[in-house]
């Protein structure tokens, strides 16, 4: 029997007039602004769009400030909001090469066309505490060089005359899309990596991490990762061209692992992508681990570490889908338990009477 | 100049320099909108490894607008159209009235103007954020050790 209790309405009302309350804090200091989320806290807003999928800086940095920073919740509000959005496009394929560079490196290759650009990064800072950020002091104006930045072709294409890395031709096929197909495994690489791209970071990073510590290893560098602006472009049937609606953020990672061959290819280095909205770097480096390591049926390689386990990883990789699972449980189960109570009532009673009965047969043969 | 570079520079510039752009012009042309403007979304596509097959990335929001020039107006009944990137309705209505403008040969000269001023003050802003960014090229050196 199932038995419907309401209640709680007020209750709930008032949590989250609550909610409102402690979202904006003491009403002494200023309210926090979307444009200054967009503006400062830019890192949270990119991570929000990526695993979101979808790229919208002003509504992502509203999520952020409407979910008090929690990032998850955050993402949440944003996947919700894009269902209530028609399609009216899809984009011709992303020229990463035309890329507007804003940092562009090389761990494989030091001396590259275009440099070694480290550009706006956390990497080589002390990690150390700046107490002068709790002051507010000027920032300086960046340091300016006489000349632009010198084209920075794609390193890997570049690089590659002798055939030593494997090379991604376009045979034309339609890719598949998990938002109006759902995943059937086994996926192709297409899903694969619309998946990932979507994927929580965390748990991205820790796949890609248990790849380098043995699990499923495959020795990888950082071939190129580079991070900056990429115009958007569709084909209108009006005028029968195609057009540019804007351009967008993107982080993209091509990892170099070991080798792969057969009886036809000689060996080569492999390769493994990260392709993420914003500024993700660390993402587009877990994720180009984790392609790489899905990529072990296809090249051959023995199925080990849980990271090459294709269904495993990509049916928890969607932090919606996971903490709307997990965050059921605190919704009211209390019917179930009271069955599982009942359940577990009569089980105790029946090892009761069974060791009653056994304990009376022992005094019999004494 | 084609629609294509105009669409482009239109939907790359923001839209209050556009606003500010376009009332200096002095064209008053009176349009209705027979399309949108309507906030949807694009799907973006990626290639795998940068040149391979395509895939889906993720979506960002698109804003598309279509608009003729009123009856009784100059260039009466020309259509326009305009997509920007965002949820910006009024960028795309403007991007797509300046589309039907330009078609018209009274309004083109000025409007190419204007698109050619608003192309290089984004390259402009392109080549500083380009000389910031070149600041951070690592120059290598080699420490040569003793004999």
């Amino acid at each position: 029997m199932y038995v419907a209790v309401k209640g709680g309405e007020q209750a709930i009302a008032n949590a989250h007039r609550l909610l409102a309350d402690r979202r904006r804090g003491e009403r002494e200091q200023a309210e926090l602004s979307v444009e200054q989320i967009g503006g400062q806290l830019r890192l949270a807003v990119d991570r929000v769009m990526s695993e979101a999928s979808l790229y919208d800086p002003e509504l992502a940095a509203l999520a952020l400030k409407q979910a008090s920073g929690d990032l998850v919740e955050a993402v949440f509000l944003l996947r919700a909001y894009r269902t209530t959005l028609p399609r009216l496009a899809v984009s011709e394929p992303l020229d990463t090469g035309t890329m507007r560079i804003e940092r562009r490196i090389s761990a494989a290759y030091k001396d590259i066309p275009g440099g070694q650009v480290l550009g706006p990064t956390y990497d080589y800072t002390h990690r150390l505490l700046d107490f002068m950020q709790l002051a507010e002091g000027e920032t300086p104006e960046p340091a300016r060089a006489d000349a632009a930045l010198a084209r920075c072709p794609q390193i890997l294409d570049l690089l590659n005359a002798e055939g030593l890395i494997e090379r991604e031709h376009d045979d034309g096929s339609e890719p598949a899309d998990i938002t109006r197909d759902p995943p059937d495994y086994p996926v192709d690489r297409a899903a694969r990596l619309q998946m990932l791209a979507r994927g929580d970071e965390g748990y991205l990073l820790a796949l890609g991490y248990s790849t380098q510590r043995g699990y499923g290893r495959n020795h990888p560098f950082a071939g190129e990762i580079r991070l900056g602006h990429v115009d958007v472009e569709i084909h209108v049937k009006e005028w029968d061209e195609t057009i540019c609606i804007g351009e967008i953020a993107l982080s993209e990672c091509q990892m170099i692992n070991q080798f792969g061959g057969s009886r036809e290819v000689a060996p080569q280095f492999t390769r493994g992508y990260g392709l993420a909205f914003g500024h993700n770097e660390r993402k587009t480096l877990a994720m180009a681990l984790v392609d790489r390591a899905l990529r072990a049926e296809e090249l051959g390689e023995p199925i080990s570490g849980p990271a090459q386990q294709a269904e495993f990883v990509l049916a928890h990789a969607d932090s919606v889908e996971a903490s709307g699972f997990v965050s059921h449980l605190k919704l009211p189960h209390y019917v179930d338990f009271q069955s599982e109570l009942e359940l577990l009532r009569r089980l105790r009673k029946a090892h009761g009477n069974a060791r009653g009965s056994g304990d009376a047969a022992m005094e019999d043969a004494v | 100049m084609t629609r294509p570079h105009r669409q482009r520079v239109l939907a790359l510039t923001p839209r209050e320099r556009l606003e500010a752009g376009w009332a200096s012009l002095d064209i008053r042309e009176n349009h209705r909108c027979v399309r949108g403007p309507q906030t949807g979304m694009a799907m973006v596509r990626g290639r795998m490894g940068g040149t391979g097959n395509a895939f889906n990335l993720g979506e960002m929001t698109l804003t598309r607008a279509s608009v003729v020039l009123d009856d009784g107006t100059v260039g009466s009944g020309l259509l326009g159209h305009g997509w920007v990137s965002g949820r910006d309705h009024r960028h795309a209505e403007l991007i797509a009235m300046i589309d039907a403008c330009a078609q018209h040969e009274r309004f083109r000269e000025r409007i190419d103007e204007l698109i050619a001023s608003l192309y290089s003050e984004r390259q402009a802003r392109e080549q500083q954020n380009s000389r910031e960014v070149a600041a951070t090229r690592v120059d290598f050196f080699t420490l040569v050790r003793g004999e």
